[in-house]
């Protein structure tokens, strides 16, 4: 199988970014793009321009899709590099460019630090213990990236807006799953502000999230519980 | 804000968070230093569950049964005092983690334990196969409060360069911000908690390419302390993916899978079953690693025993992993396995209090040897990180009181990165296939002594090519695993040598190894007795 990796690149965020191309060969029909990229830094020292090799930058670490670290955007669709093998991507070309919605520090790192800032806004933490709740819809929530994906495909989150998108959701989701009553008014106010409020219920973050949370099921009960007050309901 | 003491904690996986968390529940302002974000630590990646004798399966476990099973799958070499704290602190951790609405598996609202390997109650608190993840959600949660408040800051893209000393005391850090290429010093006391060292064998673990193993090597370089390098956990059921290896969660073997080979005639022999019994299957992991290399035949998983409720409520992830990396059902086939590098026993040398060789500095989780001994128990990871990490703060704490000294952070100039060099590439790539030869799961002097032999000339090689600091340390902290590996002239838990395949108990003690003037030395120190209560 032969690959061109056409890469979008960037030395920082004050320089412009220009397209670079680079082979990738294997006889690994388990190879995915994450692979493809970790061989850059062994093969290709020299690049194809000929020009000295400057190492792609991108995120990875657990490389099986449960650490969220190397999202990018692979043939103009957001994806896990680890998560994406070159055998199912069509055509000779494999496009990657960064997320587009958190800034780019160099190549295909970006800084993804609004959705922590987010969820410290949101006060996204739980007072006092935890009560006993649906341990299938803490377990769901529980199993949240932070990889950003979601938010790369929302018509309805832009960094610094009140939305904090599914990247939210999920957390929240979590708290309200476990949340001892007394803290019902302040986490409700935090779902209904920083969730309910700027969901406008495209749930195209449901197609695309790597790690198939079921979004959808997650957003009836919390509505339910943190917007419509019916608390019992996910009990 | 105002000139304040601070903790510097390397590493904001579970026993970094962990750490953090206990400082500001003091008050205590932390500093928490991390690769990544948390949600990319290895800690995420732990699967089957935490250890804790509940006593909620009517088995009659006991805290003590805890204890001796602990000790003797580490054979007997960890300090008993330690794993006796860590198993007495083990359900009050379980009731924490449960009080932060951590979503433990429960039946009718009763918290459910299932087997784990090496232990003969059923103990392993769980959420499906994925329990490291449900406790770090649940950790960063209650960190953020913290954060909130300013008393944990955050430093999440920013790399471990190295010690600060004085006098020999550590007092501070040089960190890297790796978006800015901005070195910046930290000063206060350190608390390592920067995990295994994953790196240094490549893509022949099941951990992340996160740990480098960078901060270890740079540590011993600088004069600490490390222990039972040797000791490098074989997990039985791995797989490998592209990259890396696959684990397939003990949870499996807990819940019922049974592991065979086809002979001759094509019949399943349950290998573990007719040598150990029906409990075979959950033998410690060194032992049906070992038995797996020395059959030398292909192994599998069989799990089309399990019934739908378990593969539905219990493995339901699991099950989409291997179907998903593998194309195989496990309901519905035989899972090929085999072992793969999955944990370092072996670490920075901690006391009982978490303290090391350097005053003030500290270190907790796997980047410690604190509970496992030889041979860790599948559980007790996820258990060891979260009170290895507290009990390591709390040490910290009694320290600081009384200080008063503040612990600036001072951003320095920026640094040009540079590409690793086609040189320093070949270089790590021989380092990781001798250290694989040499620390196989099966080794004798022979193969060790030609890839020491082998490494060390690549330390030559490397310090003619005016190689990365990282480079050179990490050859160094390579040399120090096979040297280890040859002072220990016997077997014991995961250290099987073909040249001397019995325990001696003589060798009861553990392996010390210091890098003095450049040079690797290695001692034996004896492990303390039991104190008596």
């Amino acid at each position: 199988m032969k690959k061109i990796l056409h890469i979008l690149r960037r030395r920082s965020a004050e320089e412009k970014p220009y397209w670079e191309d680079f082979s990738y060969e294997t006889q690994d029909a388990g190879a995915t793009v994450a692979t493809a990229l970790s061989s850059l830094h062994a093969e290709n020292r020299v690049c194809a321009s000929k020009e000295e090799f400057r190492p792609v930058m991108w995120e990875h670490s657990c490389l099986q899709k449960r650490c969220g670290a190397c999202a990018m955007v692979i043939n103009r669709v957001p994806a896990l590099a680890c998560d994406t093998r070159l055998s199912e991507l069509r055509g000779d070309i494999v496009q990657l460019e960064p997320l587009k919605k958190f800034p780019v520090i160099e190549d295909l790192l970006v800084d993804r630090s609004v959705m922590m800032q987010n969820l410290k806004d949101l006060s996204v933490w739980l007072e006092g213990e935890a009560k006993s709740g649906p341990e299938d819809m803490a377990f769901e929530a529980s199993r949240c990236l932070q990889c950003g994906i979601c938010l790369e495909v929302c018509p309805n989150f832009a960094p610094g807006g009140s939305f904090a998108g599914m990247a939210g959701m999920a957390p929240l989701s979590r708290l309200i799953a476990r949340l001892p009553g007394e803290q019902r008014g302040r986490v409700s106010r935090a779902y209904i502000k920083g969730v309910y409020e700027g969901c406008g219920k495209s749930l195209s973050c449901r197609d695309v999230c790597p790690a198939d949370i079921q979004i959808d099921e997650l957003l009836v009960k919390s509505n339910a519980a943190a917007v419509w007050k019916r608390w019992n309901s996910i009990r | 804000m105002e000139q304040q003491v601070s903790v510097n904690i390397i590493g904001a996986g579970l026993a970094g968070l962990s750490a953090a968390k206990t400082f500001a529940e003091a008050g205590i302002h932390v500093r928490l230093v991390s690769y990544q974000a948390s949600e990319r630590a290895q800690s995420n990646l732990a699967e089957g569950g935490i250890n804790a004798a509940l006593n909620v399966m009517g088995e009659e476990d006991s805290i003590r049964g805890h204890f001796e099973d602990t000790l003797r799958g580490g054979c007997f070499l960890a300090d008993p005092n330690m794993v006796r704290n860590l198993t007495d602190g083990a359900p009050g951790i379980v009731m924490e983690m449960d009080s932060l609405g951590v979503p433990f598996h429960r039946e009718n609202g009763h918290l459910i334990q299932r087997n784990f390997g090496g232990q003969k109650k059923k103990r392993t608190a769980y959420a499906k196969s994925s329990t490291g993840k449900v406790l770090m959600t649940a950790l960063i949660d209650a960190v953020r409060r913290y954060e909130a408040e300013g008393l944990v800051e955050r430093y999440p893209h920013h790399c471990f360069e190295r010690l600060i000393l004085k006098n020999g005391r550590a007092c501070g850090v040089q960190i890297c911000d790796r978006f800015r290429d901005q070195e910046i010093v930290l000063e206060g006391s350190v608390l390592m908690a920067c995990g295994g060292m994953n790196g240094l064998l490549g893509g022949l673990t099941t951990g992340t390419t996160s740990n480098t193993g960078a901060a270890a090597a740079m540590l011993l370089e600088q004069g600490v302390e490390f222990a039972n390098l040797e000791f490098l956990q074989y997990h039985p059921t791995t797989v490998s993916i592209t990259g890396k290896r696959l684990l397939v969660s003990e949870a499996a073997r807990g819940e019922g899978g049974r592991l065979f080979y086809l002979d001759m005639d094509g019949n399943r022999r349950y290998f573990m079953e007719e040598k150990y019994g029906e409990r075979g299957n959950l033998m410690p992991r060194d032992v049906i690693s070992r038995e797996m290399v020395m059959l030398g035949k292909p192994v599998c998983l069989g799990l089309t025993g399990l019934d739908e409720k378990t593969w539905g409520v219990k493995l339901s992830d699991l099950r989409e992993e291997i179907i998903h990396y593998l194309g195989i059902d496990p309901a519905a086939e035989p899972v090929p396995v085999s072992p793969g590098i999955h944990y370092f026993m072996g670490g920075i040398l901690v006391d009982e209090h978490h303290r090391t060789n350097i005053p003030d500095l500290y270190a907790a989780g796997e980047c410690a040897c604190a509970y496992h001994g030889a041979n860790r128990l599948g559980g007790n990871s996820l258990l060891g990180a979260i009170f290895g990490g507290r009990e390591a703060a709390r040490t910290a704490i009694l320290q600081l009181s009384g200080k008063t000294e503040a612990g600036h952070a001072s951003p320095q100039d920026t640094r040009t990165c540079r590409a690793v060099t086609e040189a320093e590439g070949s270089i790590h790539e021989e380092m990781t296939q001798l250290l694989a030869k040499g620390l196989a799961a099966l080794r004798d002097k022979e193969t060790m002594e030609t890839a020491l032999n082998r490494l060390v000339e690549l330390r030559t090689q490397a310090e003619s090519t005016d190689a990365s600091d990282e480079l050179r340390s990490k050859l160094l902290l390579g040399e120090a695993m096979l040297r280890c590996a040859l002072a220990r002239k016997e077997s014991r838990g995961a250290h099987t040598r073909l040249d001397f395949p019995d325990t001696d108990e003589a060798m009861r003690k553990t392996t010390v190894v210091r890098v003095e003037d450049g040079v690797v030395r290695i001692r034996f120190r004896e492990i303390p007795e039991l104190r008596q209560e």
